[in-house]
């Protein structure tokens, strides 16, 4: 990405040249003045961009977790593999003991928003795995705010959860990292459990923080798979949602690198998950020249990507999806050479899980690091089985066949 | 939005020289005791539905075992209010005098990173960089105002565009959070009078309380109207239309930025999508217009303002307490959007005085506002 | 260039058409095309061409007949949806409601078509029915509650968008049968020379040839006059409320086509149509097409989406970062409305070398380009 960045000047510039033509073939000479006022609004705030020192992907790129990772993804979980959700890396736990209790307990929720298939999946899962704890009379009630992926809304949230809610625990999942620190410490002052889940807060107070392996093993698992299947030299096509959210951006950070070590050309656009966004940018591609493979940091909108190379009539590539429905049906129904990387969405259970551990007083562990294994061509007909009758938004590895509910709650899209 | 102001404004079409001194008599009477009156009247109408609105969600509150006047809600509801309400007092601003921003987001997310990114989380920064962010927006309200004033491109359109531009630069530049905030002003975003008036409320109350005297005693307060109202007539009675426009702009990204500083007293981090994330353009337009501004521009008030952001507030406060599904929330803002400003709307068309006099005037305005812009700009 | 030239052609034919009001008229066609050419609204078909030729100079295939085809076919969703936006802006107004009715649209598709053939034609007339009524919704609420329709149409894109979130559970369950899709995805096999002839290719030239039919009938002056000025129109006899009522219909109508393209090129999934209508809005302001009422071509609003999407793809053959397309868009439109504003203003000037004679005339008619300026301008 950096490199390219010599080029925006020049993107600007075009843009006004254009604009200047516009004005110029209508009538007289309006545009100095304009292209006159646009550009001082450019130089304006360009000292600042020098003086700030503006953060590009190398920020997102840690070694050390990278390395971390990179071990993780071969590591030994502790408990039953039948139970991916209760798995977790043998490492510093938590003392609950303090939390001990002998009544249902009210959990108060502060969701970051179910504006995407993967939240929703998981949230009716979590749902379902609320229903069965109440029946078994761990938790009496559950209260959620939906912060509408809005970092203010979740702060407020926790704040009145913490003056209104009378919570006996707090679950969490931040709407981003770093803005969501302060009011999560203000729910471990309360001295109630905290448990933290998706993605990260830059405070260790909580009592458990339970995520997958994270954004580096997904990188690495995917541009592996690629690097495996191309031959150096060849083009890959980055398809990614947004810029600025770390699970996403390590995602990037990792399989960027191992791209780059191993001589394989990749070019990254940002889509905004929107299928028409996607095939646009693949379309011009292919008018550029060939190629050869599809990395995406979510496979949201994979079927579009697919279907660009479809319409266009080149060979399929080689690709990188993600777990969810739609991308493992078109992946059979073509026979392309693919990998679903996942990003465990049976981690909605855990919490609630967590929850019922950390009442009963045992301990759990600080950082519950759940397993996050990709689907292989192999797996796949098993997942495409158990799933049969999913809606094409639901995730493979959503983990609540043993759940109330089964299947129909999932497949009819019941949210509360 | 044509379509409202030509059938609203009562002095849209006046060109009969005889027409001209009577016009300038409703002006001038329009713009003193009678004005105040009648925004009076529909402000306290607004304040009727907010009354009507919190009757309704402390029941609502009370069915959920809750209290609606608690301290920790009223905290909520309060700090809820602050930011939104900043920005739709420069929303007010700018759409008094005829024109939209639609940059307010990028502009918040703009500043949060530009201000914590010269704080670096000490103190000693603070002043530099409030002054530095407060600047900038500054600079960018004034590019917008250049643009609506003297390039004469519609305020949608120049706000989109000033957005954009921004949003491209934010995108390229900063991907996560930036910078930290300083140490005092984490603290500001948590202080409060007695733990139920929050200090982010109080600096609201203080800056709707200054724009309220700017438009009420001030020259520049008064041109704004006018050239909302109509800004050709504004123009003929000898106001010089682009400084009010202008300041608007200014007044209006300053506000943003001030906005972006409390919300950065509360996040911490400067965030290049906290603007986006609280879809500020759109929701502070709907605020104005829901306080009973007309959108068109010329009728207004930033007391009314505050009364739809309370609206607001509280309709959110009540729906998070009652956890109505999210989907569901929206359904419920859009269509209180639409049936609060349905009410108004007809009200104050049926307030005005009849269009077309007894001496039916010859149709519209052309030659007189015509020259005069061309005379400006050539 | 064969893929301009039949667009050009038509458009200038249309052009000469809708100038027939305009003092563009005198003249050979050929005098008449090259005026209209330097107006906005025929610049925008000369900036098209330009583009056109950067993006096939950047890269050649680009421009072979199969891939310039495939172009056209997947632009024509946008450049469908910015004529429909472009009936409401012509007539004065906004319609924000287009992105909300499109994902409305592709749902239906997906949850009520499914894997069931026979559901097809039903489908598709329960799209255009519910298309329709939210047209209507938004025209009714403009015209007789008087809400100002940057309001209204807000109001729908939230309620609408949260409904139909609400009912299905965040998003459809998956992507209807290929008979369905084919109508945006497949195209006639085996034509000469561009191989396949996209359907949406083909929707998009019936739909230009019926916009243009339209916009040359009574209803199309009625709607430029109503915009240009409402109360002049209604004097003249037009019924203001339904005319609006109708550009309204036509842009949900239009968004519900585009919707039905989209599902079949991109589709089923939540966030196709998001943002759809300040593209469609900014690809009409790009067209010359002034807002605020009253002036502009329907086929230049189709030649400022092709523009756009042009320039996009220049931008992505050029390798310029995808994070810094919202800034050249940004910059571009701000340049093309201010010089649009400006070149509208000097075409007005031969009227106003007279400055007399209109007083005289009440209104001579209703399409001159004066009374307009007034919103026009702000």
């Amino acid at each position: 990405m950096r490199r390219k960045i010599h080029r925006a000047p020049m993107a600007v510039a075009s843009a006004l040249l254009l604009g200047v033509f516009a004005t110029s073939c209508s009538t007289e000479d309006p545009t100095d003045s304009t292209s006159g006022t646009d550009e001082s609004s450019e130089t304006s705030e360009s000292p600042d961009a020098s003086e700030e020192s503006p953060a590009d992907e190398q920020e997102w790129f840690d070694q050390a977790v990278y390395d971390e990772q990179y071990e993780q993804r071969s590591a030994t979980f502790e408990g039953d593999s039948a139970t991916p959700w209760l798995q977790y890396i043998d490492g510093e736990m938590t003392d609950t003991a303090e939390y001990k209790s002998n009544k249902a307990g009210k959990a108060c929720f502060a969701n970051a928003s179910i504006s995407n298939p993967w939240r929703q999946t998981g949230w009716i899962t979590m749902n379902q795995q609320l229903e069965a704890l109440q029946e078994k009379g761990v938790i009496s009630e559950m209260e959620t705010r939906d912060a509408g992926d809005d970092d203010n809304t979740q702060i407020a949230d926790i704040d009145y959860f913490i003056s209104e809610g009378n919570c006996d625990a707090f679950i969490i999942s931040p709407n981003s990292t770093a803005a969501m620190t302060d009011a999560v410490e203000r729910a471990c002052e309360t001295g109630k459990p905290v448990v933290v889940f998706d993605r990260g807060v830059e405070t260790d107070c909580a009592t458990t923080f339970i995520h997958p392996i994270g954004g580096f093993a997904w990188g690495i698992d995917t541009a592996e798979f690629l690097i495996d299947n191309l031959e150096e030299g060849d083009k890959v096509v980055a398809l990614r949602i947004l810029p600025g959210v770390d699970v996403l951006e390590q995602r990037w950070a990792a399989a960027e690198k191992l791209f780059e070590e191993n001589g394989i050309e990749a070019v990254d656009f940002f889509t905004g998950a929107d299928p028409t966004e996607i095939k646009t940018f693949i379309t011009d591609e292919l008018n550029k020249g060939e190629v050869q493979g599809v990395w995406m940091d979510a496979g949201d909108g994979a079927v579009a990507a697919i279907e660009a190379f479809e319409d266009f009539g080149a060979d399929l590539p080689v690709m990188t999806g993600e777990d969810e429905m739609s991308f493992l049906r078109k992946w059979e129904e073509t026979g392309l050479t693919g990998l679903a990387p996942v990003y465990s969405n049976f981690q909605w259970r855990t919490p609630l899980l967590a929850l019922e551990k950390i009442w009963a007083g045992e301990e759990v562990p600080k950082e519950w690091v759940l397993p996050q294994v990709p689907i292989t061509e192999d797996e796949r007909g098993d997942y495409l089985e158990a799933n049969d009758g999913m809606p094409d938004g639901h995730y493979a590895k959503f983990g609540g066949e043993d759940l109330p509910g089964y299947p129909e709650v999932w497949q009819e899209r019941q949210i509360p | 939005m044509n379509g409202t102001r030509a059938t609203t404004d009562p002095t849209a079409g006046t060109p009969e020289p005889a027409a001209e001194p009577q016009e300038s008599v409703r002006r001038r009477r329009a713009a003193r005791p009678k004005a105040e009156r009648r925004r009076l009247d529909s402000t306290a109408l607004i304040y009727l539905v907010l009354v009507a609105v919190v009757a309704t969600s402390a029941v609502l509150t009370g069915v959920e075992g809750r209290n609606f006047f608690s301290q920790g809600n009223v905290w909520a509801v309060l700090t809820a209010m602050s930011v939104l309400g900043l920005i739709a007092i420069g929303q007010t601003l700018v759409i008094l005098v005829g024109s939209l921003d639609l940059s307010v987001p990028y502009v918040v997310s703009l500043a949060t990173v530009i201000a914590a990114g010269g704080m670096k989380g000490l103190d000693s920064n603070i002043p530099a960089a409030v002054v530095n962010t407060l600047a900038l927006c500054a600079v960018i309200g004034l590019v917008m105002g250049l643009l609506v004033s003297l390039l004469h491109v519609h305020g949608f359109i120049a706000s989109l565009g000033i957005g954009l531009v921004v949003s491209g630069y934010l995108g390229t530049n900063y991907q996560g959070s930036h910078g930290a905030a300083a140490p005092d002003l984490r603290l500001l975003g948590r202080s409060g009078i007695a733990g139920w008036i929050p200090t982010a409320f109080i600096i609201l109350l203080v800056c709707a309380v200054l724009v309220t005297l700017l438009l009420r005693y001030t020259r520049l307060g008064h041109h704004v109207y006018a050239i909302g109202g109509n800004q050709a007539v504004a123009r003929m009675s000898g106001v010089r239309t682009a400084l009010p426009v202008v300041a608007a702009h200014v007044l209006c990204s300053v506000l943003a930025g001030l906005a972006a500083l409390l919300l950065l007293s509360r996040t911490g981090v400067g965030s290049p999508t906290i603007g986006s994330q609280g879809r500020y353009d759109l929701l502070s337009i709907a605020a104005v217009v829901l306080g009973g501004t007309l959108l068109a521009g010329g009728k207004g008030s930033v007391v009314g303002t505050i009364g739809g952001v309370a609206i607001f507030a509280v309709l959110d406060n009540v729906m998070g307490v009652m956890q109505v599904n999210p989907f569901l929330k929206d359904f419920v803002r859009g269509l209180v959007i639409v049936l609060a400003v349905a009410v108004y709307a007809r009200r104050s068309v049926v307030r005005r005085p009849p269009r077309f006099g007894a001496s039916r005037p010859v149709l519209p305005v052309p030659s007189s506002a015509g020259p005069s812009t061309k005379g400006e700009r050539a | 260039m064969s893929a301009t030239t039949p667009v050009s052609s038509s458009a200038s034919s249309s052009a000469s058409g809708a100038g027939r009001t305009l003092p563009l008229t005198e003249g050979s066609t050929v005098q008449r095309v090259l005026r209209a050419a330097v107006t906005p609204g025929g610049a925008v078909f000369i900036l098209a061409a330009i583009l056109f030729v950067a993006v096939v100079s950047a890269n050649p295939s680009f421009g072979e007949p199969p891939q310039l085809i495939r172009f056209i076919g997947r632009t024509a969703p946008i450049a469908i949806a910015a004529m429909g936006q472009y009936y409401v802006i012509v007539s004065g107004e906004f319609d924000l409601s287009m992105g909300a009715v499109i994902a409305t649209q592709v749902v239906i598709a997906g949850n009520y078509i499914g894997d069931d053939e026979g559901r097809v034609l039903p489908a598709i007339v329960l799209m255009l029915v519910i298309g329709a009524l939210v047209g209507l919704v938004n025209g009714l609420g403009t015209t007789l509650l008087r809400v100002p329709s940057f309001i209204v149409t807000l109001g729908t894109m939230l309620a609408l968008g949260g409904l139909v979130r609400f009912l299905t559970g965040g998003a459809a369950t998956g992507n209807p049968v290929d008979t369905f899709r084919e109508i945006g995805r497949g195209g006639i096999q085996d034509v000469p020379v561009v191989e396949v002839l996209p359907y949406p290719v083909i929707i998009l030239v019936a739909i230009m040839v019926a916009g243009v039919w339209l916009m040359r009938s009574p209803f199309g002056r009625t709607i430029i006059a109503t915009g240009d000025n409402p109360d002049a129109a209604a004097l003249a006899g037009a019924h203001v409320w339904w005319v609006k009522t109708r550009a309204f219909m036509l842009s949900s109508l239009s968004a519900t086509v585009a919707g039905i393209l989209l599902v079949g090129y991109a589709g089923v999934h939540p966030s196709v149509g998001a943002g759809y209508e300040f593209q469609a809005i900014t690809a009409v302001v790009l067209g010359g097409v002034v807002l605020g009422g009253g002036r502009g071509w329907l086929l230049s609003a189709a030649a400022g989406a092709f523009a756009l999407e042009l320039l996009f793809s220049f931008l992505n053959f050029q390798e310029v970062e995808s994070t810094w397309r919202p800034t050249v868009q940004g910059v571009i439109i701000i340049l093309a409305v201010a010089a649009a504003g400006r070149a509208w203003s000097l075409g007005r000037r031969p009227s106003r070398a007279s400055p007399p004679a209109p007083p005289a005339a009440p209104a001579p008619s209703p399409t001159t380009a004066r009374p307009g300026t007034e919103t026009g301008e702000i």
